[in-house]
C-alpha cells in the first residue's frame, strides 16, 4: 500500500511545534510507516514550486504551524489549503494568532520603526529600512510584504481541524496523529469538521492538581517576587494563572511546577473571548472592602493585553488595536 | 440613525442596566416624562456584575459607539456584592481598551438607583453628548484585506 502524504509547514512561528512533533519520540517511526513526507521545510528540502505543482487534494494531512503575518505566510496557507485534503490548524499561532499575534498592538510601520530606528542599542543614522522591492543587475529581489494585522490560519483560509498549544503536548499529538491514521486507512470516523482535537474538556484547573479554596485575593503579585506555596492555587497566591479560562489539554504542567498557566490552549468550550473571560475573572476575585479599594487593586494589573491575550489577541474579539 | 460624519453622527449606544436598580431607574425616567436622548439601546441584565468584558468588547466590535453600565449603588446589590465585582471589572476594562486605542470615555459605569430617573436622564444625555464629541468608533471598519496591497510575487521564492 502507498504511503499517505504528509506536509508539515511554518508560517509566522518559532519552529517550536516542529520540535513538539518529534517530542512524540518513538512514535514518529510509526508515522514514517504510515506517511510520505512531500513538504516540510524544517526537516525535508522541498520549494515552494514542488506544492505548488502537486495536484488538489494531493497531500492527505497537513500540520500548519504559525500565524499570518506576511504575503508568503498568505500564499502557502492558500496552496497547502488547496493541496491538503486534511489542513490542520496547528498550536496556538496558528488556531488563535500566538505570540507573534501580540504585534496587533501596533501596525507594522510603528513596529519597523521600533527595530530599525527608535530601539536604544539601533545605530542607523542613514535611516535605512529593509525595501520589499529593490533591484540589482542579475534582476529584482523581493521580500514578503509585512500585514498591519497578524492573522490566524481560519481567518485566512478554511481550517478542518485546531490542535492547540504552544506547543501542542506531545500525547496529544500523538493522539491526533492515530485518529487521522485510522480515518484514512477506513478504520475510524474523522471527528467533526472544525473541531478541535487534542484536548479535553473543562478548564486546565481541572488538571492542575494544586489545592484550590475560596479565590480571593488583595493584590496581584508576579513569578520573580516571591517563592509560590507549592500546594495551593497560584491564582489565590495572587498570581494571575490563565488556568480557569483555558482549555484542558495540556495535563497543567506549566503550574505543576510553579509556573501560572499562560493560557495557550486557548479558550474552553463556550467562551467567546478568553481575554475577557480572565479579565472579568481575576478582577472579581479582588477582595476589599469598598469598590474604590477594589478599583484601585484592580487597575494594577500590569499590561491587561500581555497577559490575557498572551496568546489569542488576533482571535480575540477586538482582534487589534485600533490603527 | 447615521454614522456618516461628525456632522450627522448619531452616537449608538448600548446600555447594561440591572434589573433591580439602574432599569427601574429608567422607568421612572419615562414615567416622569423626563427627556434624554433617544440613541441608547437599554438591555436589561439581571445584575451589573454579570456584565463580563466579553459583553462590552462584543458591543464595541458589532457597531456600538460606547458602552453604558449601570447598576445598584455599593451596599444596595440585590445579590449582595454583585456590584463590587463590577466596580473591580471597570477598570481593568477601560485599561485594557486603552491599550487597544480607545479613547478613556468610551466605556463608562454609573451606580443609578430606582428612585434616581432624573440621574439616569442625566447620564444618558452626557454620555451621548461624549460620545457623540469622541466620533464614531467603526471598529469593523479598519479589518480590511492586506493580501490585495501586497505585491505579487514574480520569482521563485525558497523556503525558509
Amino acid at each position: 500500500m502507498s504511503k499517505f502524504k504528509f506536509a508539515m509547514y511554518w508560517a509566522g512561528s518559532c519552529g517550536g511545534c516542529e520540535i513538539a512533533l518529534l517530542e512524540i519520540k518513538e512514535k514518529i517511526v510509526e508515522v514514517d510507516q504510515n506517511y510520505e513526507v512531500v513538504f516540510w521545510p524544517a526537516a525535508t528540502d522541498f520549494k515552494y514550486k514542488d506544492v505548488e505543482g502537486y495536484d488538489d487534494g494531493f497531500i492527505d494531512v497537513c500540520l500548519f504551524n504559525g500565524c499570518i503575518r506576511n504575503s508568503e505566510n498568505e500564499h502557502l496557507a492558500k496552496v497547502l489549503r488547496a493541496k491538503s485534503k486534511v489542513l490542520v490548524a496547528f498550536g496556538a499561532c496558528a488556531t488563535m494568532g500566538g505570540i507573534p499575534g501580540l504585534a496587533n498592538v501596533a501596525s507594522a510601520q510603528e513596529i519597523k520603526d521600533l527595530v530599525y530606528r527608535d530601539s536604544p542599542s539601533i545605530d542607523n543614522p542613514d535611516g535605512i529600512y529593509p525595501q520589499e522591492r529593490y533591484e540589482v543587475p542579475e534582476g529584482v529581489l523581493d521580500l514578503p510584504h509585512m500585514y498591519d494585522t497578524v492573522k490566524t490560519l481560519d481567518q485566512t483560509v478554511d481550517v478542518d481541524y485546531y490542535v492547540p498549544g504552544c506547543a501542542p503536548e506531545a500525547g496529544q499529538i500523538a493522539a491526533v496523529l492515530d485518529v487521522v491514521t485510522a480515518a484514512l486507512k477506513g478504520e475510524g470516523p474523522l471527528p467533526p469538521k472544525g473541531s478541535t482535537v487534542g484536548v479535553s474538556p473543562k478548564t486546565c484547573c481541572e488538571e492542575c492538581k494544586r489545592v484550590k479554596e475560596e479565590k480571593k485575593i488583595t493584590s496581584f503579585r508576579r513569578i520573580w517576587e516571591f517563592l509560590p506555596d507549592p500546594e495551593k492555587c497560584l491564582l489565590e497566591q495572587g498570581l494571575i494563572c490563565m488556568g480557569p479560562a483555558t482549555h484542558a489539554g495540556c495535563g497543567a504542567r506549566c503550574t505543576g511546577v510553579g509556573m501560572p498557566c499562560r493560557g495557550c490552549y486557548g479558550a474552553p468550550d463556550g467562551v467567546l473571548d478568553q481575554g475577557a473571560k480572565m479579565l472579568s475573572t481575576v478582577a472579581s476575585i479582588v477582595d476589599a472592602p469598598t469598590p474604590e479599594e477594589i478599583a484601585v487593586i484592580a487597575a494594577t494589573v500590569p499590561d491587561p493585553v500581555g497577559t490575557f491575550y498572551r496568546f489569542g489577541l488576533p482571535s480575540s474579539l477586538l482582534r487589534r488595536a485600533r490603527v | 440613525m447615521s454614522t456618516n460624519g461628525s456632522n450627522g453622527f448619531e452616537p449608538r449606544l448600548i446600555g447594561f442596566l440591572c434589573r433591580w436598580c439602574s432599569y427601574n431607574g429608567a422607568d421612572l425616567a419615562g414615567t416622569s416624562r423626563l427627556k434624554y436622548p433617544p440613541n441608547m439601546v437599554p438591555i436589561k441584565t439581571n445584575c451589573s456584575g454579570r456584565i463580563d468584558a466579553t459583553h462590552i468588547l462584543k458591543a464595541l466590535k458589532e457597531g456600538a459607539d460606547g458602552v453604558l453600565i449601570a447598576g445598584c449603588h455599593p451596599g444596595d446589590c440585590h445579590y449582595i456584592n454583585g456590584n463590587y465585582r463590577t466596580a473591580g471589572r471597570f477598570p481593568l476594562t477601560q485599561k485594557l481598551l486603552e491599550q487597544l486605542g480607545l479613547e478613556h470615555g468610551r466605556v463608562r459605569l454609573e451606580w443609578v438607583s430606582a428612585a434616581e430617573g432624573d440621574k439616569f436622564a442625566r447620564v444618558v444625555t452626557e454620555f451621548t453628548e461624549q460620545i457623540r464629541a469622541l466620533g464614531p468608533l467603526g471598529w469593523s471598519a479598519q479589518f480590511v484585506d492586506e493580501s490585495v496591497a501586497a505585491p505579487a510575487a514574480e520569482k521563485e521564492a525558497v523556503p525558509a
